[in-house]
């Protein structure tokens, strides 16, 4: 299965955005051709009138865990894309290192949210297996953060993705508490809640998220979650699927392939 | 820190502030309750401390939302809790339930109760204490027996509404913490009853504390027969407190989920002081030998005789170290909650900043002004028996 997913696996990122770009293209091109959309109208309101239907799109994220590499170029993307202050701790997206040892200890560290590099590992010789791990927001389909706001300032969108409003989040860290992935922070500046938006801004202008279309290996891939001809649907018919703490019942919508059991 | 912790969790979110919190309205709901032994449940010993429990109640219950309002990351939009509340957030229903509590339960009854005597007051005052206390009574001077009859019949329904709201406002506070299954110190359907009781026996040591206090300084002699009964009361209470607590311990051990290896970690390393000394040892288990042996609670008189100025002495005593234990318990629950991964795999730290919004000079300011609002109540409308204003002549009504 694996082999075949790595044979199989998702088109590069350009190929993805040339796929995208013609079909955009083909989306605004067609109806214009066939004079059921007056050009004008597009260029008044280009992205309001049709071009994204929200309702069309249940959006997840998989993570080959074999085909990550540490590099951590996924964290300084998405700091550098979505205003995440530089300092540490604060990520929307970080790498962790597991490192299990031969008498079944495990190490994890995860420096500076995986930019600083990792540590060279101390006596090779006993370690079992070790192995890198991006965790994120799981935008879950049963989000404990949607439902611990007190306001209703974080919301799950009608696309599956999991927002805060900046305007309307009041700072009680609620949210913060009952994310079972620690995947929430309060921003510095801000002083709201802050998280992965799987780069909403991108999702809706057609583009991917930041910290997918620099991945060098493909270890992220995103798509569509249910029956749809995207990389992430490939993704998830190929691969044995992992969630995080699925005991708790938040229904991740991040899926891990070659994930061990230690991974908490 | 030690272990791994996920690199969002190096920020402890709820501090100092938020243990002061459920300390507060712990206190609000157990002096309450208090209260309504004397009124609901006729336990006439306890009556010098029937006024007071209820402006200690009040005093604090103004403070109790200031803690939580001096954290928010944007108090100006706090309101936005009233006006769009998310219905499934237990946090949303806060600005509610105190409303009820402070509007329909306290304020009301304080109202009835004193109703009549802020009439006399203002009729034989004189000076602004008299235009105070004239405009406290709204209006509604009828004196009438019917009218008086009104008062306390309708005080006493309050009463009865009250119990179950105080019961709903502390136990509504552990269900904030109790109901996040993402940490595991907290998730407990325990949580609740273990705040409640705990609330009611920090509610009935503040008050009996506060009686002590309030009655030397004004050189009157001490009610021992009320002394007894509170303190009666506080072992019961305190008997309750600590088999639920020792049965979610002894639950949590038992059961050896996958966060007992951490947790365990986390008492011996990081909570040993405020979980085993303070709150068990000192806060639980002195408490409930003292007042086994000298109390009423287990056999009249006592096991052990003592004078009452002894006695005394050792009530207080027992007293303050219960106030010790349940805000070391706030302390634990709130901030234990937060000094372990949710990867389970490490502990973090919590370090007190001295000055700052949320910080120790603070928290101490917000612990303080409960008793300068208590100062100020009880200027206004003193509960002490001597202070009651004369029997009126009989009066016509209106």
């Amino acid at each position: 299965m694996a082999e075949m997913t790595r044979e199989d696996g998702p088109p590069s990122a350009s190929g993805r955005r040339a796929f995208l770009g013609d079909l955009a293209a083909a989306c605004v091109g067609t109806p214009l051709l066939l004079g059921a959309v007056k050009l004008t109208d597009l260029l008044a309101a280009p992205a309001a009138q049709g071009a994204y239907d929200a309702a069309e799109h249940w959006y997840g994220m998989g993570v080959d865990v074999e085909r990550c590499i540490g590099c951590a170029r996924c964290v300084v993307a998405c700091k550098t894309e979505n205003d995440v202050p530089e300092e540490p701790h604060f990520f929307n997206t970080w790498i962790e290192r597991y490192l299990i040892r031969n008498d079944g200890e495990v190490e994890v560290q995860s420096p500076n949210g995986g930019i600083d590099g990792f540590a060279p590992l101390e006596d090779p010789g006993s370690v079992r297996r070790t192995f890198f791990v991006p965790k994120l927001c799981n935008h879950c389909e049963n989000p404990p953060c949607v439902q611990v706001c007190p306001v209703g300032a974080t919301f799950i969108t009608e696309d599956g993705v999991i927002l805060v409003d900046e305007g309307y989040c009041i700072g009680c860290r609620y949210c913060v508490q009952a994310c079972p992935y620690g995947a929430r922070y309060i921003h510095p500046e801000k002083h709201v809640a802050g998280k992965c938006t799987f780069c909403y801004h991108r999702l809706r202008g057609g583009r991917l998220p930041a910290c997918v279309e620099v991945c060098p290996t493909g270890a992220r891939i995103f798509g569509e979650v249910e029956g749809r001809p995207t990389p992430l649907s490939r993704f998830m018919r190929f691969n044995d699927l992992q969630i995080l703490k699925p005991n708790l019942n938040t229904k991740p919508k991040v899926y891990y392939s070659n994930l061990d059991y230690e991974v908490s | 820190m030690q272990g791994y912790i996920y690199p969002n969790e190096f920020e402890l979110q709820w501090s100092l502030l938020v243990v002061l919190y459920p300390y507060l309205t712990g206190l609000v709901a157990g002096a309450f309750i208090l209260a309504s032994l004397e009124r609901v449940f006729n336990v006439k010993e306890v009556q010098p401390t029937y006024r007071l429990a209820l402006l200690t109640a009040l005093a604090f219950l103004i403070v109790a939302p200031l803690p939580l309002l001096a954290h928010l990351g944007h108090p100006e939009r706090s309101y936005e809790i009233f006006m769009t509340p998310n219905r499934q957030s237990a946090m949303a229903m806060f600005g509610f339930v105190y409303a009820w509590y402070l509007m329909v339960v306290l304020l009301l009854e304080i109202w009835f109760d004193y109703r009549r005597d802020l009439v006399l007051w203002a009729r034989a005052g004189h000076g602004w204490m008299r235009w105070v206390r004239y405009a406290l009574t709204l209006g509604a001077t009828d004196l009438s027996p019917k009218a008086l009859r009104f008062d306390d019949s309708v005080g006493r329904w309050i009463t009865v509404i009250g119990i179950p709201s105080a019961f709903l406002l502390h136990g509504y506070v552990g269900f904030i913490f109790g109901s996040i299954k993402a940490n595991p110190w907290w998730s407990s359907v325990l949580m609740p009853v273990v705040f409640l009781f705990s609330a009611i026996v920090s509610g009935i040591a503040l008050v009996l504390v506060i009686y002590m206090v309030t009655t030397l300084v004004r050189w009157k002699p001490l009610d021992m027969a009320c002394l007894d009964k509170l303190a009666q009361f506080l072992f019961y209470a305190l008997v309750v407190d600590f088999s639920l607590e020792a049965l979610d311990f002894i639950h949590r051990l038992y059961e050896a989920e996958e966060s007992i290896g951490i947790l365990s970690l986390m008492i011996e390393n990081r909570l040993f002081i405020s979980l085993i000394v303070l709150q068990v040892l000192m806060g639980t288990l002195i408490p409930l030998v003292a007042l086994a042996l000298v109390s009423p609670g287990l056999r009249r008189g006592g096991f052990v005789r003592t004078p009452p100025e002894l006695r005394q002495l050792i009530y207080l005593a027992v007293a303050v170290l219960i106030q010790i234990g349940i805000f070391s318990i706030r302390w634990n629950v709130v901030i234990g909650g937060q000094l372990f991964s949710k990867s389970l795999r490490g502990l973090t730290v919590y370090k007190v900043e001295l000055f700052g919004v949320e910080g120790l000079a603070m928290t101490i300011g917000l612990l303080i002004l409960p008793f300068v609002i208590l100062w100020g109540l009880v200027k206004i409308v003193p509960p002490w028996e001597e202070s009651a204003p004369a029997e009126p002549g009989v009066e016509a009504a209106g």
